[in-house]
């Protein structure tokens, strides 16, 4: 089981909490202690991003017991979309993980496209890569932001922010709408690409990497910062793996794996990446891991705008007209279009019976969706497999030996996303 | 399953239980609908091209494995009817632990074994299981200010 045998290990044996992995038990001795006080951490609280409980048990200053408590933003997505048609709860994904939208988007309309066995054009595959890099830029920057923000590095708040505006300005410029774009359908792309698409992600991709450097240089010198995150939170490759960990909790454990790179969706095979891997396994360490993340994105953006650029007046989306929607002009002067559209649209297309598990690598770790169908025009089961929601698992395991500063740093460290966790 | 183990499937990527509660019936699409809950979208699967395939029993408990060196994926699926149980999993992924929770919690998937099986995203002291096919959606009763 071991995944590392030959790197050194972050700690010996393992962490994790028995019997229950999630909980952290108040030691034996501690029964009855006076000193022991219990605090609900949340739901309300400004660091838990969202509406997080954590019931701690305190010795001191010391987390001698821990338990989340989830569920308060439960809003049933999964539920909802079994009733609405395919095409209609394309748009429930993205509000479920609000950082990472793209990323939710695709995988559902992967799966989707999985059971159709839809052939999907060059142009909008590597548009989805596009936006999906942009969009993990994007949901990293809202983590570091507020990471650095409950530890008290404010301006790292307001930095981030320009530059998540600028890629919020590009989802806004190719989808309308700046965050839950909607921008991909069954079959490619719900537009073409906009002129003037190009030069502004060129900008971007030139800036981009200045930016890191910037955020880089305020916090890693930053002896608060430092202390704050070096050594804390320490989680070993096997109990990550164990845990079901993934994304940058996993390689911020000295774990190589990234689906990008493993399972290549897209044409993640095509474009020329680096998968940043760290050993220490702590808050520091998954720092590292979200800026060299941004960085290789970048790398993949610019890659994209190269190939893109190239695809001028290619199709983006499938001519298939039992799923795609025919082309606006033409319903004004095909009644085979007209009746195709309405089909679509009042009664949603038909999707072959099937189930399927489709993953990608969303920002924060593996994303999947269970997919089951059973021939008619709306989804009988979608299952998300939310990164978050495994992450916050870890909690238990991170917090051992911690004391109650750390809680936050660890917490940040996890990357969790409220309306992911659930959902 | 517990020789998966030895496979090297030492990731558990996800838990997912469905329910077939209604599965190829005419008219249904996800929801049956009952004088409780108000089926918003009626035409469901009418005019299916053909009945999809019976399934052997009322839920499926999908685990999704993987090999994390290796890369390789596998699909196990338990069926059980609704008095029947499943062993729990937490012992060999401790990941489980979660999902198994939401099973129970959303779709009432009995399970045994499993250290700490309460509720995890509705409320504790909720009735019936949401994600079931016969939970029926918006079935809130509405009350107005003037009615007794």
């Amino acid at each position: 089981m071991a995944i590392a045998s030959e790197k050194p290990q972050i700690y010996e044996g393992t962490r994790i909490p028995s019997p229950v992995p999630t909980i952290l038990q108040v030691p034996e001795e501690l029964h009855g202690s006076e000193d022991l006080l219990q605090v609900n951490f949340g739901p309300n609280h400004p660091s838990t991003h969202g509406v997080l409980r954590l019931i701690v048990d305190l010795h001191g200053e010391e987390v001698a017991g821990l338990q989340a408590v989830v569920g308060y933003l439960h809003t049933g997505f999964e539920k909802n979309m079994e009733q609405k048609t395919w095409w209609k709860a394309i748009t429930y994904p993205e509000r479920i993980d609000y950082l990472s939208f793209q990323n939710n988007e695709l995988v559902f309309v992967l799966a989707i496209e999985e059971l159709l066995g839809l052939e999907v054009p060059e142009k909008a595959t590597w548009m989805r890569m596009c936006l999906a890099e942009l969009n993990r830029i994007h949901s990293h920057l809202v983590w570091l932001a507020t990471a650095a923000l409950e530890l008290g590095a404010i301006s790292m708040f307001w930095y981030c922010f320009r530059e998540r505006d600028s890629i919020l300005d590009l989802f806004e410029m190719v989808c309308g709408t700046r965050m839950h774009t909607r921008y991909f359908q069954a079959g490619g792309l719900a537009e073409d690409i906009p002129r003037g698409f190009f030069p502004e992600a060129r900008k971007f991709v030139d800036w981009m990497p200045k930016a890191v450097d910037d955020y880089e240089a305020l916090v890693d010198q930053n002896q608060i910062w430092l202390e704050r995150t070096k050594g804390i939170g320490l989680l070993s490759a096997d109990d990550a793996i164990a845990l079901g960990q993934s994304g940058p909790v996993l390689r911020g454990s000295g774990v190589d794996w990234d689906l990008r790179k493993a399972e290549p969706y897209l044409a993640y095979d095509q474009v020329d990446f680096r998968v940043p891997v760290y050993e220490n396994g702590d808050v520091w360490d998954r720092y590292k891991v979200h800026m060299d993340e941004m960085r290789e994105s970048t790398r993949i953006i610019a890659q994209c705008v190269d190939r893109l650029e190239g695809m001028e007046g290619q199709p983006w989306i499938a001519d298939d007209r039992k799923v795609v929607l025919p082309p606006r002009e033409e319903l004004h002067t095909s009644m085979e279009s007209l009746i195709h559209h309405f089909k679509i649209v009042t009664e949603g297309y038909r999707v072959p019976e099937g189930e399927v598990y489709v993953a990608v690598e969303s920002a924060r770790g593996e994303l999947g969706c269970y997919v089951v169908s059973d021939g008619g025009p709306k989804p009988w089961r979608v299952k998300f497999r939310a990164p978050s929601f495994v992450a916050l698992e870890a909690t238990a395991t991170c917090m051992s030996d911690a004391l109650v500063a750390d809680l936050i740093a660890i917490v940040g460290s996890l990357d969790t996303v409220m309306g992911e966790v659930d959902r | 399953m517990y020789l998966r183990d030895a496979e090297g499937f030492n990731f558990l990527a996800d838990v997912a239980a469905s329910d077939y509660l209604g599965w190829g019936r005419p008219g249904v699409a996800g929801y049956i609908g009952d004088e409780l809950g108000r089926d918003l979208n009626a035409p469901g699967s009418q005019g299916l091209a053909k009945l999809p395939n019976p399934k052997p029993k009322r839920f499926a408990m999908n685990y999704h494995l993987l090999a994390i060196p290796r890369g390789a994926r596998v699909r196990v699926q338990v069926w059980l009817d609704e008095d029947e149980y499943v062993q729990s999993v937490v012992d060999v992924w401790p990941t489980a632990d979660w999902h198994e929770r939401e099973a129970w919690d959303l779709m009432g998937i009995r399970i045994t074994g499993h250290p700490n099986l309460t509720r995890i995203l509705m409320e504790d002291d909720w009735e019936g299981h949401p994600l079931r096919k016969d939970y029926p959606i918006g079935g809130e009763p509405v009350r107005f200010s003037g009615e007794e």
